[in-house]
């Protein structure tokens, strides 16, 4: 069936005025049979890095482990968070590092450089770098969710702004894919904080 | 074909599996037992062909005790998941182990379930299953089951769950083993009414 479709989901990152915004549907599938209706793919690196991952759900929770334990040595070595672009570097290599055995994964990156500046990159399974003035999308029916994004995407949205577009874009954009879905959870990454809602959707 | 579920109830976890050994499509043996009670107030249900059912559960539990001799006390029931998670993504790309398990245990008075399944994806959950049956399941749960039930209501859904399977599944097993842990630990339940 295809190794990146076969748990099925759908993320998009966007960037705002000073913000940015990541968003999945919550839907865990096999194949056909949904298993679990409250399953997100986005985790918290820190406090301005939120990294999506769509694809194989075991190795997204790999991969996330393995952020995660590498940042916690960074923060020991370096005494600070890993800015944003630093981190989708090291993503890229650790994909990479598995050219001819990869992970089954497409990361998305958002966050806040350190100077407040919005960063949203895309990545393929081999670490291959997409970084977007805009948005980014990943999944198992990219098409749909760039599509929607295409249309309602606006330069400069301030944090509600962007809240509801990314919200809209998500939900309309899985409503086109049989294996994403189930509602959706929207992190919008700000200087001040980050706020987290989760979303009501179609649930089939 | 294999058949295992699980779900929470009020401080207990029922564990339900087949209890057949098959061969392609012979029936080798039944009264086989696929629910281990591991380290304390923990079920560990799994299901997979060939060895690797038996092979990887008896590993696992190999650990589960060196830590529990080690450390003095068991291993809590997240970290039992993530740790048969750990070993099947290890295992994935060397020379992976075809089983799908359940692990539900307690934990000062917190009941959890986890769904793993034969690639190491790991979902804490109310109530899963495996197998065939699953897809009967699943459905069953989504409508009879509600938090915090009782023991009595735990058996009537699970009588629902097995009752379905033999009657839609063409290759659904004659016999069901249906266990639950609790604050008194491990036991078999019947499910006679």
């Amino acid at each position: 069936m295809g190794l990146m479709s076969y748990n099925g989901g759908g993320i998009i990152a966007m960037t705002g005025k000073n913000c940015v915004a990541i968003a999945s549907d919550l839907r865990l599938g096999s194949q056909s049979t949904t298993l679990a209706v409250d399953f997100q793919k986005t985790f918290k690196i820190h406090d301005t890095l939120i990294v999506g991952l769509a694809g194989l759900v075991t190795d997204m929770q790999t991969l996330s482990q393995r952020f995660k334990f590498r940042h916690n040595l960074y923060r020991l070595r370096e005494d600070r968070d890993m800015r944003v672009s630093a981190f989708a570097n090291m993503v890229s290599s650790m994909l990479y590092e598995k050219r001819f055995g990869p992970y089954y994964c497409e990361p998305i990156i958002a966050g806040l450089e350190p100077d407040g500046t919005p960063f949203v990159m895309g990545m393929d399974l081999i670490g291959a770098q997409g970084q977007s003035e805009d948005f980014v999308v990943a999944g198992s029916n990219t098409e749909s969710l760039f599509g929607v994004c295409e249309s309602f995407y606006r330069n400069d949205m301030s944090p509600e702004e962007l809240f509801e577009t990314v919200a809209q874009c998500l939900l309309s954009g899985v409503d086109r894919d049989c294996l994403a879905g189930w509602g959706g959870i929207v992190h919008i990454i700000t200087p001040e904080g980050t706020v987290s809602r989760t979303l009501k959707g179609r649930m089939d | 074909m294999d058949c295992l579920f699980g779900f929470v109830g009020d401080g207990f976890v029922m564990m339900g599996a087949d209890t057949s050994a098959c061969q392609s499509i012979i029936r080798v043996k039944q009264g086989i037992d696929k629910i281990l009670e591991t380290g304390g107030k923990k079920l560990m249900g799994a299901v997979g062909d060939g060895g690797d059912r038996v092979q990887f559960t008896e590993f696992i539990e190999a650990n589960m005790q060196l830590y529990s001799f080690r450390n003095g006390v068991p291993l809590s029931t997240n970290a039992t998941a993530k740790f048969i998670r750990g070993e099947l993504a290890t295992a994935l790309r060397k020379g992976p182990y075809n089983a799908n398990l359940l692990v539900g245990g307690l934990d000062a008075g917190e009941v959890s379930l986890y769904y793993i399944d034969y690639l190491a994806t790991l979902h804490k959950m109310n109530c899963a299953a495996h197998g065939y049956g699953a897809l009967f399941m699943y459905t069953l749960f989504d409508s009879e089951w509600k938090p915090g039930m009782s023991l009595e209501e735990a058996k009537v859904l699970a009588r629902k769950c097995i009752a379905e399977v033999k009657l839609r599944l063409v290759v659904a097993p004659p016999e069901f083993l249906v266990k639950i842990v609790d604050k008194d630990g491990c036991r078999v339940v019947s499910l006679e009414e």
